[in-house]
């Protein structure tokens, strides 16, 4: 009963159109600014912003289906929606831990690449608040999946582009006090402008 | 209230503020600053959050085993703002609304984890309360500074009420996401031109 009530307040967006939405028009950094921190910190080299994404992309899209699947049919079933704060940051941290395990048995060549960025990406904001967006939007588990994967592309191709463009002002002259955190915000603005211009495209609220 | 103490509540409020001097946190409060009504809620939410986890984790540093102190801060954050989303739910229905999922992003507000990390976990509760008091309204007057100019300029209102009218036009980018990022590039600008950084970019990469 609970569950029919949920499916029926679907949203009823094709998939393809959501990973489209959240990678360009709902951007995650530069319309919703989640994940923020390390996209000031960590976009000063092209080299960590790609390991950085890559990491986010994996770990966005399967923490939006474990939690998809636990907030359907744990939370939901259970009536207890509310402690879905604690459960979906309980989820990601064991996750995050997990895939670190394993990527060091199993391959200590990805582990040099990615492994240093997993222990941040538990506190990236980005992660959970996709996981807050969908139960927000009702997506399904397949809505849910597409939507973090889309946002994790479009997070990577945000920081990726910032640090192209911060590897170019190293040599800019900039007043003093607005180098570094300052002239990366501003950057981000204009970014975000150009981003604004594709809102209204697609539509996926 | 002992020197010490107000050295600690002087340093989180402006010598480290965690906007301008360590730009930790702006994740999940930028998007509410284009109206001030929900800017101020999701600051004393804030307030609220972090003293009480800063606090917590103060009282429980020595009882707490050093491989999962993380994810037992993470916890302790992570309940307090429940309480924080279900106490809005019931009074401020509307506000809870808007302001959407964003309280629950007080958890990995890097600002919260960080301070209980680097100052909480090493310290007795008391100074550990005003550190947290002091960075929390640190990092709440300079988003309500960005908020009231975001508000004026975008919608003509302070607090809803009509400020601007007449022939003034709206700069509608203003409440729109770009101008969060100019606004706070404007703030820390001021902000390090009229005390420029001691020691530059001290705060950890997060």
């Amino acid at each position: 009963m609970m569950l029919a009530a949920i499916e029926a307040g679907t949203p009823d967006v094709s998939p393809f159109v959501i990973i489209f939405a959240a990678c360009i028009t709902e951007n995650m950094v530069l319309t919703n600014f989640l994940g923020m921190c390390p996209f000031l910190n960590v976009s000063r080299e092209l080299k960590s912003s790609s390991g950085l994404g890559l990491a986010v992309i994996f770990v966005l899209t399967f923490t939006c289906l474990l939690n998809a699947l636990v907030y359907k049919y744990v939370l939901v079933p259970l009536e207890v929606e509310y402690l879905r704060f604690i459960v979906f940051i309980v989820v990601i941290a064991a996750f995050v831990q997990f895939v670190e395990m394993v990527i060091e048995r199993v391959s200590p060549l990805l582990y040099m690449a990615l492994g240093i960025f997993l222990p941040l990406i538990t506190v990236n904001c980005a992660i959970l608040g996709a996981s807050l967006f969908m139960t927000i939007r009702n997506y399904t588990v397949t809505q849910s999946v597409t939507y973090g994967l889309g946002s994790g592309l479009g997070w990577t191709m945000a920081i990726i582009a910032m640090a192209g463009i911060r590897q170019k002002l190293i040599d800019s002259r900039i007043p003093k006090p607005l180098q570094g955190p300052g002239i990366t915000l501003i950057v981000a603005g204009i970014m975000s402008l150009a981003f604004i211009g594709f809102s209204g495209m697609l539509n996926i609220r | 209230m002992p020197p010490r103490t107000l050295q600690i509540f002087k340093t989180g409020l402006w010598d480290d503020n965690p906007v301008f001097r360590q730009i930790l946190g702006i994740c999940s409060t930028l998007a509410v600053t284009n109206r001030l009504v929900n800017t101020a809620v999701m600051c004393i939410g804030l307030v609220y959050t972090m003293i009480l986890s800063s606090v917590t984790v103060s009282v429980l540093r020595n009882v707490t085993p050093r491989r999962i102190r993380m994810m037992v801060e993470v916890l302790i954050i992570a309940a307090y703002v429940i309480v924080l989303k279900l106490f809005l739910e019931a009074f401020l229905p509307d506000i809870s609304r808007e302001l959407g999922a964003y309280v629950g992003l007080i958890i990995t507000n890097c600002i919260v984890m960080g301070r209980c990390e680097a100052f909480a976990g090493q310290n007795r509760p008391w100074p550990s309360l005003w550190d947290a008091f002091g960075c929390s309204v640190g990092y709440s007057f300079v988003l309500l500074f960005i908020a009231f100019f975001r508000e004026l300029l975008g919608f003509g209102t302070f607090f809803g009420v009509p400020v601007l009218t007449g022939d003034w036009t709206f700069w509608t980018i203003m409440v729109m996401p770009p101008g969060a990022f100019f606004m706070l590039a404007i703030a820390v600008w001021l902000a390090r031109s009229v005390a420029p950084a001691k020691a530059e970019e001290k705060g950890k990469a997060k």
